[in-house]
């Protein structure tokens, strides 16, 4: 029982941070049909930043809040310098330039930073809580808390504000949502900066558990893709639950299997779902009649 | 209000629109007819600046346009109804209709949503649900509608009749001549050619990338070769 409760917990701690992933990719693919694989650079430089920023004598939390910055201006310089003169080219030449930024990205986060793996404290201590005989780190909790704050504050940009319902409306109908007015340039340019910024908030949340460094970004993406298949790419929700179960996953399989082999396991998902259901367990969001 | 100036449009290098012009004055229900391909949609979309041009001139009350983004254009109270319906599936009656006035800023953006359902009733029914589950017809309303929620003066509807039972086309060119007793000025788009001229002040017909005849509703309906060419009567 312990011992699957401590199986359980870190599965939808990591499982948490993989939701974040794809989400992050889910936003920038319903607003743009982009599948930017630079995704995971995003939540390297959140936890870099943050690391080396406070190395610096500044304060957690302003720290937390610059890297938050830092990604958010890269992601808004992806989109501008990168996707945007592109527009218009076929979706694979976009994914080959989402794998060149994050190629570029890893380079100079290896010269501006180091090569070093980093740890930030947690932000509440780590005297592990014990939860009925499972030893869980405080930190788990606030990567739990933070990516559900992130989810329920996307949830009501989208459907409560006309910014998020104009994100909704690209995402289904490009043409018909510049012919109501909406400028999809800007809202591209949102999805990319908002990624950003949740790629990072996923880095600052969990480095104190899993350490950083600056190639951290690539095994990251790449599970964060697997949770957006697995979800149905495109669908939020099918994000949210790609990601706590490919946690689930590879906690699981790692504590009664081998752990050896856990992050294959991404790669088994993606295989899987594109053998035996290619748009997901949700399918995509979009329930168009012709 | 509107005029087009010798405007061309291709897709890649081939040229679709070879050279068009054409004039809608304020307060007009013109009709722009033509067979399958001769670009009438190609030609609406290069209107809204959401298809590129090759050459020519757009002027809205005036004022060049042609370099305009969409958003601007919209902004200047140019708005269409797509070919196609292209309703946002996802959200529901009430959001598409929102987003119709996504440029407006000022208060009265409820008020011309009940006119809108005023106009077709069966969106009000219907205003909780997604758009992507309406019946083909409903969302050629709901199109117009949204159209419409962008205050239009000139208001552009590319084949609101496609696929529609002759009822339901009979109630979509009912409302269009009821918004020129509002005050829009309508260039509507149509394979059905006798039924969009009937209603239309006046009309071109396209043909090729270029404009063939032109001339009020009654004496193109009138033209033997129009008649014969795009009319299907003798
Ligand atoms: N996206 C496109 N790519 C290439 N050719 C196109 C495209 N859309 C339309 N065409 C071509 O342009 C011509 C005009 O099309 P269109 O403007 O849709 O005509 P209409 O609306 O009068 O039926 C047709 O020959 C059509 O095949
Ligand atoms: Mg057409």
């Amino acid at each position: 029982m312990a011992e699957f409760l401590q199986f359980l917990i870190s599965g939808l701690t990591v499982g948490a941070v993989y939701a974040l992933v794809a989400l992050g990719f889910t936003l920038i693919y319903n607003a743009s049909g982009v599948v930017n694989f630079a995704q995971g650079e995003f939540v390297m430089l959140g936890g870099m930043v943050t690391v080396f920023a406070s190395a610096a004598g500044v304060p957690l939390v302003l720290a937390a809040f610059i890297a938050v910055v830092v990604a958010v201006v890269i992601g808004l310089l992806l989109h501008r310098l990168a996707i945007e003169p592109a527009r218009g080219a076929s979706a694979v030449t976009l994914i080959i330039i989402t794998i060149g930024a994050s190629i570029l990205f890893r380079g100079i986060a290896a010269i501006i930073f180091d090569k070093q793996f980093h740890k930030l404290p947690g932000f509440t201590g780590e005297t592990p809580i014990d939860i009925l005989g499972a030893a869980v780190q405080p930190q788990s909790f606030w990567v739990l808390g933070g990516a559900a704050v992130v989810v329920v504050a996307l949830y009501v940009f989208l459907e409560h504000t006309l910014l998020g319902k104009a994100v909704l409306a690209t995402a289904a109908n490009r043409l018909a949502a510049r012919l109501v007015g909406i400028n999809t340039t800007t809202i591209m340019a949102l999805a990319f900066g908002g990624s950003a910024a949740i790629g990072a908030i996923a880095g600052i949340l969990v480095t104190p558990i899993t350490l950083t460094s600056y190639d951290v970004g690539t095994l990251l993406a790449l599970k964060g893709f697997a949770a957006a298949m697995l979800g149905g790419m495109g669908n939020p929700v099918g994000a949210v639950v790609g990601g706590l179960l490919l946690g689930l996953l590879e906690a699981f399989g790692a504590g009664y299997l081998s752990s050896t082999y856990k992050d294959a396991f991404a790669f088994l998902v993606i295989l899987i779902v594109l053998f035996v259901a290619p748009q997901g367990l949700f399918g995509r969001r979009v329930v168009e009649r012709v | 209000m509107l005029e087009v100036e010798n405007l061309r449009s291709a897709y890649g290098r081939i040229e679709v629109l070879k050279g068009v012009s054409l004039e809608v004055h304020a307060g007009e229900v013109v009709a722009l007819v033509g067979a399958n391909g001769a670009g009438k949609t190609t030609l609406l979309r290069a209107l809204s600046g959401v298809q590129p041009m090759t050459g020519g001139e757009i002027r809205f009350k005036g004022q060049r346009i042609d370099r305009l983004a969409p958003h601007q254009r919209v902004e200047l109270g140019i708005t269409q109804s797509p070919e196609g319906r292209q309703v946002f599936g996802p959200l529901t009656v009430e959001d598409n209709l929102r987003l119709g006035a996504y440029r407006r800023r000022d208060k009265e953006i409820e008020q011309d949503r009940d006119r809108v359902f005023a106009m077709f009733p069966i969106l009000a029914e219907k205003r909780h649900l997604l758009a992507g589950g309406l019946s083909g017809g409903q969302q050629q309303m709901l199109a117009i509608g949204r159209a419409l929620m962008g205050r239009p003066k000139l208001l552009l509807l590319d084949e609101p009749s496609l696929g529609l039972s002759p009822l339901l086309v009979d109630q979509i060119l009912d409302a269009i001549v009821s918004l020129r007793k509002d005050g829009i000025t309508v260039l509507l788009v149509e394979q059905n050619a006798s039924a969009a001229l009937a209603i239309a002040d006046r009309g071109y017909v396209l043909e090729t990338g270029k404009v063939a005849y032109s001339g009020t509703g009654s004496s193109l309906l009138a033209d033997p070769q129009v008649k014969a060419a795009y009319l299907g009567i003798e």
